[in-house]
């Protein structure tokens, strides 16, 4: 039988997760204004004025609006603030 | 940010393409919100036509196979139960021992478990690692620092014991060990998710590159000395390990990886170049030993010189890099003293002469997703010289480095006046004296 060595975990230590809990859902997007989230990625712009005609198109009873980031991977504030204040659901894409 | 929105109150949903699909359930995971709304689009999103994403729209989500606009307006809709209400909360714990096992059946646990680069490892018994601990004062329960793979993941953390479980792995011997700290120390990962492919370049200065035998001669940038391989995959393998993964699909999106990634550190020739050496440039005193971490691996170009074109060789490779990563120049001592015998006799003004050299059009310069992403919002915000930039008509011919950007290492076997010019941004410095 082949010796048994004892060995070191090569990993790092994880942080504990904290659950969170999701936004109550609306019970209809009619008359609500949806935050389009352009995260800046290359295109993303494009793709969220593709999604605001959408809307237009078939679901004109919602309002939609383009908003983006003031920078890259950051996590902007103001614009939360903002679409907290005036907004009832946000989509973001295209990306992390 | 999703998250955050979410905990702001808004219901949100998250787009992104098919082939984030893991990675981003598995970030929902970490940041506790497993149930995170997401929906996906084909991959790519970058260089569609507008015709093209609207088929992605009016198109099914190509990961639940259902109409993606049905996927997001049930996103915003569909009623909470309550496991979204309640959000997952757990710990994470990894071991400091594993199950005891025969050899053969450990290599495969740590290759099955994406431990490795997929060569053979040493495996880190507790003898081993007590030994790499030799290699330092610091005690083993000191921790070194927090890494990740990327800026929207988790930070995890480790210890010194950690890094030289990792050491051992490369095959380091103890004396490289507060080398191998100090890359640890640096804050910068070797094992990046980028999309990109980055990898890291590590450049050793002061006493402790002779101290320990590290190579700044012929091959130097090859596999042909033991601290310089060792050191470089140690790097490696601790950031891959120690952040939580590198593992494609995961934790790792690199379209087309990198060779870098194996192992690249390696020691500047201060005694045969002409200029200062690249830690007292940076701040370090000459009998100071240091790490510099270059954070690119992208391109790579190389030539000669100088000769009497050089400078039209120059920049032609100056304005072919991408313009998002930033040059680290490697000069044998050949093609440095030449540099310094034309009248650049400090490496400012080389690296001065190439900044003003790095040149593209506006209209190039801009036409890159990478400088759209990220230094397009800065433009835009007024940050310069990215707002000058911007402001530059399509066809003006703007500099597309800053001289603190660029950076030059002398190191070489004077087999040859070579020099490559590689993608390198300087992300991080750290002291080896201070983890002896």
């Amino acid at each position: 039988m082949a010796e048994r060595m004892k060995v070191h975990d090569p990993r790092g230590y994880p942080p504990k997760v904290t659950g969170k809990r999701l936004a109550p859902r609306l019970e209809s997007l009619d008359g609500k204004t949806v935050f389009l989230v352009d995260c800046l990625f290359d295109n993303s712009d494009v793709f969220m004025d593709l999604m605001q005609r959408w809307f237009g198109q078939h679901l004109p009873s919602v309002k939609t609006r383009v908003i983006k980031p003031k920078e890259t991977w950051a996590d902007d504030t103001d614009m939360r603030k903002q679409i907290a204040a005036n907004g009832s659901a946000a989509i973001l894409g295209v990306g992390l | 940010m999703a998250a955050a929105l979410e905990l702001d109150g808004v219901p949100t949903v998250a787009v992104h393409t098919h082939v984030f699909a893991r990675l981003a359930r598995a970030t929902a995971l970490a940041n506790g919100m497993p149930r995170m709304r997401q929906s996906f689009v084909p991959q790519p999103v970058v260089d569609r036509t507008p015709d093209q994403l609207r088929g992605y729209i009016e198109g099914a989500d190509p990961i639940s196979k259902r109409p993606f606009v049905q996927e997001v307006i049930e996103g915003l809709t569909k009623p909470l139960d309550q496991e979204d209400l309640q959000g997952l909360s757990f710990e994470r714990t990894t071991p400091r021992l594993l199950e005891p096992d025969s050899s053969e059946n450990l290599h495969r646990l740590f290759f099955e478990n994406h431990w490795t680069d997929f060569l053979p490892v040493v495996l880190p018994t507790e003898e081993r690692v007590e030994r790499m601990l030799k290699g330092t004062k610091l005690p083993a329960d000191k921790v070194v620092g927090r890494l990740r793979p990327a800026v929207f993941r988790e930070f995890w953390e480790f210890t010194v014991e950690k890094v030289a479980v990792n050491a051992v792995m490369a095959g380091a011997r103890p004396e490289y060990f507060p080398v191998i700290l100090a890359l640890a120390a640096s804050g910068v990962t070797a094992r990046s998710s980028s999309t990109n492919s980055f990898a890291t370049i590590s450049v050793v200065n002061g006493p402790i590159r002779n101290e320990i035998g590290m190579n700044s001669g012929i091959g130097v940038m090859g596999p042909y000395n033991h601290a310089n391989a060792a050191i470089g995959r140690a790097y490696s393998l601790l950031s891959q390990n120690l952040q939580g993964g590198s593992v494609p699909g995961e934790t790792y999106m690199g379209s087309l990886g990198n060779w870098y990634a194996y192992s690249a550190a390696f020691a500047e020739a201060e005694e045969r170049s002409p200029w200062e050496p690249l830690h007292v440039q940076k701040g370090f005193k000459p009998n100071e030993s240091a790490v510099c971490v270059f954070f690119g691996g992208w391109y790579t170009h190389a030539g000669y010189g100088p000769r009497a074109t050089w400078q039209e060789k120059m920049r032609r490779c100056l304005s072919a890099v991408e313009q998002y990563s930033p040059p680290l120049l490697v000069l044998d001592p050949i093609a440095a003293c030449g540099f310094a015998e034309l009248g650049f006799d400090k490496k400012q003004k080389l690296i001065d002469w190439c900044a003003e050299n790095a040149r593209l059009p506006a209209r190039e310069y801009w036409d890159n997703q990478w400088i759209q992403y990220l230094n397009r919002p800065r433009a835009v915000a007024g940050v310069e010289p990215y707002a000058s930039r911007l402001r530059a008509k399509p066809d003006d011919i703007i500099q597309i480095f800053e001289p603190e950007e660029i950076n030059i290492v002398v190191a070489g076997g004077e087999t040859q006046g070579a020099w490559k010019m590689i993608s390198g941004a300087l992300r991080g410095m750290a002291s080896v004296d201070a983890w002896r």
